[in-house]
């Protein structure tokens, strides 16, 4: 495979940035090599945030922004209005977005792959309250096939068991195995 | 054990390896994450050192004086304006000839107030009788760290150690780290053995006045130990290598594909691995350009420096920092050591309180060196 570069666009507090970590995590547990980091801003709660993930198969020495990704990650729908979130992305370029619209609605999008699922309401569902971050990594890992449910599993539970939070870890992998299976 | 984390925490577990046993630390961004963490390892029993909650950086570096003069092994970190409130004290600790390592995770100089990369802080900090390396990659700066401690604490050096990373470019990046075992580390890095140290029974001063007849032996003394530090960092690379597998060029200076280039880019930091990439591109379409990564600043490779270059048409230096009213440092340091050379060497600022450094910009500063553009620039 060649370098997959992976932005992620979220609003402070809803954690696009631990999603990039779980997603890189995830990445090198399936023998790949990854890299994530935050856009370097003065986050707060409700603006617009992004992330970043390379995924590889040999180290990734790039240490430049992301400006050409290959997937866009959206956690929420709001943010298609307020930013401009295809920015760079190559053609044919992948769009995940968590939203209760068909992808033929979202027109800003038009000419991208997109695929929409209603993350909120799976969190909602299994978790009991609106945790999309991770969940949304199992539609990833449905539609780009290049990180295995089994790694992300794996992942949430270094990220978030090793931390004393086992509880929200197994909460975490049921929602992102929901996402997948409704994504595949 | 491998496993994905950012540099702050590689740096927290190589000071945990390292068995330092006292850090006096104060906060700042982005090198915050290094404190968290360690004070999580010393609560959870993971480390047995005691923490000094200081008041600022000042007292960050006055009581690292105390913890090192008592024969201990001392750890500090900090940023930006931090290191500049410690300005003070860093010339008293190389100059009573205290080991030890600081890790300086860089950051831009306010004002106006910034908290991204570059290399303004550290680098302006280069006469102060700190041994500097700039580390290129999370893994570099935790091996730093060790390796860093192995130098600083050789009794022909007996100097301190600033491990120089990038801000937020490797203090939050995460990416595969390989943490070392702890018996390999413990065989690696001996327990420090001070030369002499504060002991009620044998009193003894450190640091009284050095007098118009001393001072300048004093200041010889330390020079000498800079330059014997130049062999102690290859021998520290190249055990360090036996023991864990990697080491980082000679321990200075670091080559990528310079064996046959005609065009050469030097540099510090992580803008080296977007060199990385550019050079490769450049090379698929058949352009012989390389890098030299200069890893220690302080002391500065001239004489490896001028056999790197030779049979080079002209070099460009990268610098992520300027001395107002001259040049950028990196710049000045790399004609002073090739100027025999004769060759064109072209100075770029670059990368300034956290200006994206690109594979573009690489690729234009080889295109200006091959087109014979003599005139260096600064990259927006």
């Amino acid at each position: 495979m060649a370098l997959l570069e992976i932005r992620l666009h979220g609003r402070g507090g809803q954690g696009a940035v631990t999603s990039s970590q779980v997603l890189a995590i995830a990445a090198f547990k399936d023998g790949k090599y990854s890299q994530a980091f935050p856009n370097f801003g003065v986050e707060r709660t409700g603006a617009p945030v992004e992330s970043y993930v390379r995924i590889d198969e040999k180290p990734v020495t790039l240490r430049q922004h992301v400006y050409d990704p290959d997937c866009i990650i959206v956690l929420d729908s709001s943010l298609i209005d307020a930013v401009d979130v295809t920015k760079g992305l190559q053609k044919n370029g992948m769009v995940i977005v968590n939203t209760d619209k068909s992808a033929n609605d979202l027109k800003k999008l038009k000419g991208f792959k997109v695929y929409t699922i209603n993350i909120t309401k799976i969190a909602l569902d299994v978790i009991g309250k609106p945790f999309v971050n991770i969940a949304a990594l199992g539609a990833f890992c449905a539609l780009s096939r290049q990180v295995s449910l089994k790694a992300l599993d794996r992942a949430i539970d270094e990220l978030f068991a090793s931390r004393g939070k086992a509880a929200i870890a197994e909460l975490n992998k049921k929602a992102a195995k929901a996402v997948y299976e409704a994504a595949k | 054990m491998k496993k994905v984390i950012e540099a702050s925490d590689a740096v927290a577990e190589a000071v945990k390896l390292c068995r330092v046993e006292v850090c006096p630390m104060y906060p700042i961004t982005p090198s915050t994450h290094i404190p968290e963490r360690i004070s999580e390892f010393v609560a959870n029993g993971e480390m047995n050192a005691q923490i000094i909650d200081v008041e600022s950086e000042h007292s960050a570096a006055s009581a690292f004086i105390g913890v090192v003069a008592s024969g201990s092994r001392a750890f500090t970190a900090t940023s930006s304006q931090g290191l500049a409130l410690m300005y003070e004290i860093l010339p008293i600790i190389s100059g009573m000839r205290l080991p030890g390592v600081m890790a300086v995770a860089n950051r831009a100089l306010s004002a106006p107030i910034n908290i991204w990369n570059d290399h303004s802080d550290a680098v302006s900090a280069r006469d102060q009788g700190w041994i500097q390396l700039y580390a290129e990659s999370s893994q570099e700066s935790l091996d730093s760290i060790i390796q860093g401690y192995k130098i600083s604490e050789n009794k022909n050096v007996f100097m301190p150690l600033m491990v120089c990373f990038d801000g937020f470019s490797l203090t939050h990046v995460f990416e595969p780290v390989d943490i070392p075992e702890q018996k390999k580390v413990d065989s690696f890095l001996p327990k420090f053995k001070p030369l002499h140290w504060l002991d009620v029974k044998k009193p003894m001063s450190f640091g009284p006045i050095g007098f118009p007849d001393s001072f300048m032996h004093f200041k010889r003394q330390q020079q000498e130990a800079m330059e014997n530090s130049i062999n102690v960092i290859k021998k520290a690379n190249s055990a360090f290598k036996k023991s864990f597998g990697r080491s980082y060029g000679s321990g200075l200076l670091d080559l990528y594909r310079m064996q046959d280039a005609e065009y050469a880019v030097v540099a510090m930091g992580t803008a080296c691995g977007t060199a990385r990439v550019a050079i490769d591109v450049l090379r698929k379409k058949g352009k012989k350009v390389g890098l030299a990564r200069v890893r220690s600043l302080r002391p500065f490779p001239e004489k490896e420096l001028q056999s790197a270059i030779k049979g080079i048409r002209a070099v460009a230096v990268i610098d992520r920092h300027i001395s107002l009213g001259q040049e950028g440092p990196l710049f000045t340091d790399v004609r002073n050591a090739i100027y025999c050379n004769d060759i064109p060497i072209n100075s770029y600022i670059a990368g300034l309180g956290g200006r994206d450094i690109t594979v573009k910009h690489f690729e234009k500063v080889f295109t200006d060196l091959e087109k014979g553009k003599q005139k260096g620039e600064w990259l927006f």
